[in-house]
């Protein structure tokens, strides 16, 4: 069995923070890591290695730079990595992302099973791994939890729903999202350590996955991030003073003004 | 096409640098100097730099769209055959966007057993497409995909709405990828740019520290899912009239690629945060799981839910049904009462649009306190209590 765990390299925005003067970003000390949901993705595939034997291959779209994510990858437990990486995939939406990533999912060929993350930290859409599996024409589940069974070509799973779990059963190939209760992600072992440093993360570009230079990057896609900005919060509270009493008592009243209570 | 510096306006200040929301600008040799491969050509550095240096050349598509497109939709979401409340909130926002582009309103409810389809109507529809059969219940999702793009194609509406739901963010980017259209995620913010007859739509990225606007220029119909809470609904009004169009497909040609074996519901999940008018949440100032009492009470006295910021799930402290934020639930209530929370963005996302915000913290520079309408420094122990007291005492 053939899987393919689709991993992207985000800022680590949990450290980002607004300068107030400038009202920009603080870039300052920010790593690139490979987006947390998708450390759980390559951890399920690298199970479902373990149980089924199966072959690992782990692919990114992004700058070169995110060759050493992959590479992390194979020292976590994939056997392969493959980079996407053209100018040409500057300004790539979730549509032009998709078609990138399906088309190189078709040149692979053999896979019986596609892994992506929920979303993702950054862009945060969750859009990636539904449009990937309409690219395809193969069947979707999202929300993932719990890897059931893979026989006879069928997968079993269980998913989270808004008010419950559901088990769902579905024919291979097919592409999944996980969350993060699916499992905890290990660490890297001396021998992937090993076998990463050594391996050949080869780059795909638009000719080697076969796409049209208008189904890719900002030519194929359909939304355009015309502005960014930064929430401006101005709204400053009316503070009240005294001792806890007072200020209780203050409160209770403008409550009772403004008939919340 | 692409983005391109001009290396003669540029005067190698770097105030683009920091712009970058992912530090592809690097001024080299006095020229800024910008990684291509990752860029998203959103504009921030362009916007930023004073000198006009910057180009981002776009190209937009030949396709002539023409008037071929028209209306606004609402998917209308159900779970258990009850209609979303997100459905009449984008119903409302719905109304406002066809007024303003002077076209019709139309709903789209699939299900079985749909309760209250002529909510619909109240909320502002003039056309609803039905379909209510066993095939579509439990949100069959493989079977709304197909109906949902072979009504698209057939009627050509320019904008189809749904909420960000669970079922939302999950079945909604297989109709836009099949139609090959655009999608913008868990917008907080719409409205129409009259003079380019476009939906303008805005979201937070960055888990809520920043603020994207996003159009789709050359493809329809323009796409977008709206997060529970964010608009108001209008008051429904019974006597609107519209057309019921129930839709007739092809039961013979269903099938489903994935097969629901079983449902086992949650039944840990008692609160409906989503629901209540007033949310008493706890942060990390509550100090230890003992002390979600002090907010319990409260609640209790005010029948409110009680909510909880981030820290205290992580902790252990109580349950993730109870958290608000970005990676909880967007609430938006009548009055909220943050209690030893700090505010970080992520929780403000989740809670910001409540009507009325009490902030009672004793960090007197606690980000909450820029979204709060009443703040109160001091010690959480003393005045949560005292609260608790006077409100019981009528
Ligand atoms: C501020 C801002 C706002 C944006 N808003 C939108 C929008 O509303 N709609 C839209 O269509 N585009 C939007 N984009 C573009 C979008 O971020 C990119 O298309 C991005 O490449 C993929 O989307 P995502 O990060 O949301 O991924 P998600 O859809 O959240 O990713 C889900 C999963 O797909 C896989 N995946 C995603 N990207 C890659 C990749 N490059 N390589 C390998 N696997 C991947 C991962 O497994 C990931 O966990 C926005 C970009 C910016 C900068």
């Amino acid at each position: 069995m053939n899987i393919i765990v689709c991993l992207k390299q985000v800022p680590s925005t949990t450290e980002v923070k607004i300068d107030p003067k400038t009202n920009t970003l603080i870039r300052q000390g920010i790593k690139s890591i490979v987006n947390p949901l998708d450390s759980y993705a390559l951890e399920e595939s690298v199970r479902l290695k373990e149980r089924y034997g199966s072959r690992v291959t782990a692919i990114s779209m992004g700058p070169p730079q995110a060759t050493e994510m992959l590479r992390d990858a194979i020292s976590s437990g994939a056997d392969d990595a493959i980079l996407l990486s053209d100018i040409a995939f500057a300004g790539s939406d979730t549509l032009a992302t998709s078609t990138t990533l399906a088309k190189a999912i078709v040149k692979i060929k053999n896979y019986d099973l596609v892994i992506c993350g929920r979303q993702t930290l950054d862009g945060d859409t969750g859009q990636v791994g539904p449009e990937i599996a309409e690219m395809l024409g193969i069947p979707f589940i999202a929300y993932v939890n719990k890897i059931e069974e893979i026989a006879n070509g069928k997968l079993r799973v269980q998913r989270m729903v808004e008010d419950g779990y559901e088990t769902i059963e579905t024919s291979l190939p097919a592409v999944i999202t996980v969350v993060k209760e699916i499992n905890v992600p290990r660490m890297p072992s001396l021998r992937g350590l090993t076998k990463a440093k050594s391996a050949q993360i080869p780059t795909w570009t638009t000719q080697e996955i076969n796409a049209e230079k208008e189904t890719v990057g900002q030519a194929g896609s359909a939304t355009w991030v015309v502005k960014v900005f930064y929430p401006q919060r101005v709204q400053l509270a009316e503070m009240l003073k005294g001792d806890p009493e007072t200020q209780a008592k203050a409160l209770v009243e403008k409550l009772r003004e403004a008939k919340l209570i | 096409m692409g983005i391109s510096i001009d290396k003669e306006k540029c005067t190698g200040c770097g105030n683009c640098t920091s712009t970058c929301l992912f530090g592809l600008i690097e001024v080299v040799d006095e020229k800024a100097c910008i990684k291509e491969a990752g860029c998203t050509l959103c504009g921030a550095c362009r916007d930023a730099c004073v000198f006009e240096a910057i180009r981002i050349e776009t190209e937009i598509a030949k396709t002539l769209l023409g008037d071929e497109y028209k209306g606004v939709w609402v998917f209308a979401e159900q779970r258990n055959s009850e209609i979303k409340s997100v459905s009449y909130e984008l119903l409302s926002k719905g109304r406002e966007l066809a007024n303003t582009l002077k076209t019709e309103l139309c709903a789209v409810c699939f299900g079985y057993n749909i309760k209250n389809i002529e909510q619909l109507t109240a909320f502002g529809a003039n056309k609803v497409y039905v379909i209510d059969d066993p095939a579509f219940a439990n949100q069959s999702e493989d079977q709304y995909v197909l109906e949902l793009v072979r009504l698209i194609k057939q009627y050509k509406p320019e904008i189809v709405l749904a909420g960000a739901t669970p079922f939302g963010r999950s079945f909604f980017p297989r109709v836009a990828a099949i139609l090959k259209t655009g999608l913008t995620a868990d917008c907080t913010g719409l409205d129409i740019d009259t003079e380019k007859h476009l939906l303008r739509q805005t979201r937070p990225t960055f888990g809520g520290n920043v603020m994207a606007t996003i159009i789709c220029p050359a493809k329809r119909p323009q796409m977008s899912t709206v997060r529970p809470r964010v608009f108001k609904k209008n008051p429904p009004d019974a006597t609107r009239k519209s057309q019921f169009i129930k839709v007739d497909f092809n039961k013979e040609a269903i099938t489903s690629k994935t097969r629901l074996l079983n449902f086992v519901a949650d039944l840990t999940e008692k609160v409906k945060l989503e629901d209540a008018d007033i949310i008493i949440a706890g942060g990390r100032g509550l100090g230890k799981p003992e002390n979600f009492n002090l907010i319990r009470d409260l609640a209790s006295v005010l029948e409110a839910a009680v909510g909880s910021s981030r820290p205290p799930v992580d902790e252990g402290w109580i349950p993730y049904y109870h958290q608000v934020g970005q990676t909880g639930k967007t609430v938006c209530p009548k009055l909220y009462i943050a209690v030893g929370i700090s505010g970080a963005v992520q929780h403000l996302a989740g809670m910001q649009t409540a009507d009325c915000i009490i902030a009672i913290n004793d960090d007197p520079n606690a980000p909450i306190f820029q979204v709060a309408t009443y703040g109160i420094v001091g010690d959480l122990f003393k005045v949560v209590p005292l609260l608790t007291e006077k409100l019981k005492g009528g």
